[in-house]
């Protein structure tokens, strides 16, 4: 009776990793068949590593997606912080998370029309510029929840010590933040890397992301070493994940333990 | 040193506080009592600097208070909370204070020894605050507090957090720490009992405005009216005529009186007990304490008496 209770998790775990799986399994066929495991092989990562359109994208991603994260991490941040701290306004706080729920086509459409309005040169600046857009609301989200469980004493606390508000800020506030922080910047890393409809209004035709140049050879037929393509990208979505968590963690039983 | 001057501060339709001026002594311990939401605690957090009032003002030694900000105020503040900084060890969060001062290394590390000694967590300066009893995080917020020298030092609610036993070590630590630093303390609390034995001084708070203010023996045999009569102790209030009189429940007689009434309950609480009696026509019992075991019991007919000092007269 209580193996059966978990039999719907089990469907769920199925259902959301098989298509992972497969993937991940595939990338090492040694055949060309995207249906047929013909044998053990590494050869689609050699290729992989071979193309050079594909290798140009990753390392383009890489850097938007890195760029991404510093950038709404600094400024979600600082957001959160600021309309907990120094409003009550709750259109305010609204308005502040908005580009989470906006369609993506909306955000694209927008920050093209500025970027030719004050004449942009489009690269890879305007794509991060761009996904910092979005996943500032996310990494605001992530902070701002944090800060409400954050126990407003302590900064006056350090006011009361004699820190003025910079000191206070550093020293109490981002400590206690952190683990808010880490998750929010996280977020904006995963989300940058695999974002295709904004970075496909926002980058120039020279240097492109990698959801572009893999949606542009879907157009030739997919070759296998896509597969090879998406493992690797996982990997390092896990390991950002992970350690991300891993983090957190830290950070939280630093502060309770 | 203090002077509040007809200060008061409105939260939108609330009175916090209602022109309330106080003058507090070099060295006094002084208590600002009253139930919560009168407005002893605006009071605190417009001395430590986190409120504003509207009109009136505060001074320290002549000097202007209220145009300094939190940090640049010679007062510091021990919160009800503690707020210790959880990611600090306790010599750390005792140290923060004398960063902010630009102390150096060797002086800090001294004078953070001197105060965990002072409030007996010689040991304890490694660790985090999440490691520590009730009673050791208090010491620690208030070594914290005491260790940059403040002229004056605020305490909210500083022993409502704390069990019973470790209150009443704490009551007298603080007692002795007070005479020790030589700093002038002022403590907000809601608990008489505490407020009576820690303060030189009371004031009693209610609805955002001063009712008396007195030593605290002074403030318990002579209230002034019938909220401090009520509020500070337990009391009986009788109405003669158009007057009010209180009487303590210790300086009720049981017998010999002229009041008759019923005992309607007793409690027994090992040095004295609590014995109500109902009086016809009064809505509420009469309270009556004696030394040791109650002599009466449970539905035995007595005859209340008071010696005439012992009725104090109270206004409404």
């Amino acid at each position: 009776m209580g193996k059966l209770r978990l039999v719907p998790l089990w469907i769920t775990y199925v259902f959301l990793y098989l298509p992972i799986l497969v993937v991940v399994w595939m990338s090492f066929n040694a055949g060309r068949s995207p249906y047929v495991f013909e044998g053990f092989s590494l050869r689609w990562y050699g290729e992989l590593a071979a193309n050079d359109r594909l290798t140009e994208g990753l390392v383009n991603t890489l850097i938007v997606a890195a760029g991404t994260t510093v950038l709404s991490t600094v400024l979600g941040t600082l957001l959160a912080v600021g309309l907990a701290r120094y409003t009550r306004s709750k259109l305010l706080d609204a308005v502040a998370l908005m580009p989470a729920v906006l369609p993506d086509l909306v955000i694209a459409i927008g920050l093209l029309m500025v970027y030719s309005l004050v004449q942009f040169t489009l690269g890879l600046w305007s794509v991060i510029i761009a996904h910092s857009v979005f996943a500032m609301a996310f990494v605001t989200a992530v902070v701002r929840t944090r800060l409400s469980h954050a126990d407003a004493s302590l900064e006056e606390a350090s006011r009361d010590l004699g820190a003025g508000a910079f000191r206070t800020f550093v020293r109490i506030t981002l400590p206690q933040l952190a683990p808010g922080i880490v998750a929010g910047a996280l977020l904006a890393f995963t989300l940058s890397i695999d974002e295709f409809a904004i970075a496909f209004f926002t980058a120039g035709n020279t240097q492109q992301t990698l959801p572009i140049v893999i949606y542009s050879m879907l157009k030739v037929g997919v070759k296998p070493e896509v597969n090879a393509l998406a493992t690797a990208l996982l990997l390092v979505s896990f390991t950002a994940v992970i350690a991300g968590q891993r983090l957190t963690k830290l950070g939280e039983s630093r502060a309770h333990d | 040193m203090l002077t509040i001057d007809r200060v008061s501060r409105r939260f939108g339709e609330v009175t916090a506080l209602d022109e309330v001026s106080l003058e507090i002594g070099q060295g006094e311990f002084f208590a600002l009592l009253g139930p919560s939401g009168c407005g002893k605690t605006t009071l605190l957090r417009i001395l430590a600097g986190f409120e504003t009032p509207d009109s009136g003002a505060v001074t320290l030694d002549g000097e202007d208070l209220l145009k300094l900000a939190p940090n640049r105020r010679p007062i510091n503040l021990m919160f009800q909370s503690y707020a210790l900084f959880p990611h600090m060890s306790v010599a750390k969060n005792i140290a923060y204070g004398l960063e902010q001062e630009k102390l150096g290394r060797q002086e800090i590390r001294r004078r953070v020894g001197e105060v965990l000694e002072t409030v007996g967590l010689g040991e304890l300066g490694e660790r985090k605050p999440q490691q520590l009893s009730g009673g050791q995080r208090q010491r620690v917020a208030l070594a914290r507090a005491i260790v940059k020298r403040p002229r004056l030092l605020l305490l909210d609610e500083p022993l409502s957090a704390l069990d019973k036993k470790v209150r009443a070590d704490m009551q007298l630590e603080l007692k002795r720490l007070q005479n020790e630093v030589g700093i002038t303390f002022v403590v907000v609390t809601h608990d008489q009992e505490e407020a009576m034995s820690l303060a030189d001084r009371i004031a009693v708070f209610s609805k955002g405005s001063v009712c008396q203010v007195d030593a605290p023996v002074a403030l318990y045999e002579r209230p002034k009216t019938r909220f401090v009569a009520d509020f500070v102790g337990a009391n009986n209030i009788f109405e003669d005529g158009p007057e009010l009189l209180a009487v303590r429940p210790e300086k009720i007689r049981l017998d010999g009186g002229k009041l008759e009434g019923s005992v309607a309950d007793v409690s027994f609480y090992g040095g004295t007990s609590h014995i109500s009696v109902t009086v016809a026509g009064r809505a509420k019992p009469v309270l009556v304490a004696v030394q040791g075991a109650s002599t009466v019991r449970q539905g035995e007919a007595v005859a209340l008496g008071w010696d005439p000092g012992d009725a104090v007269p109270i206004s409404e």
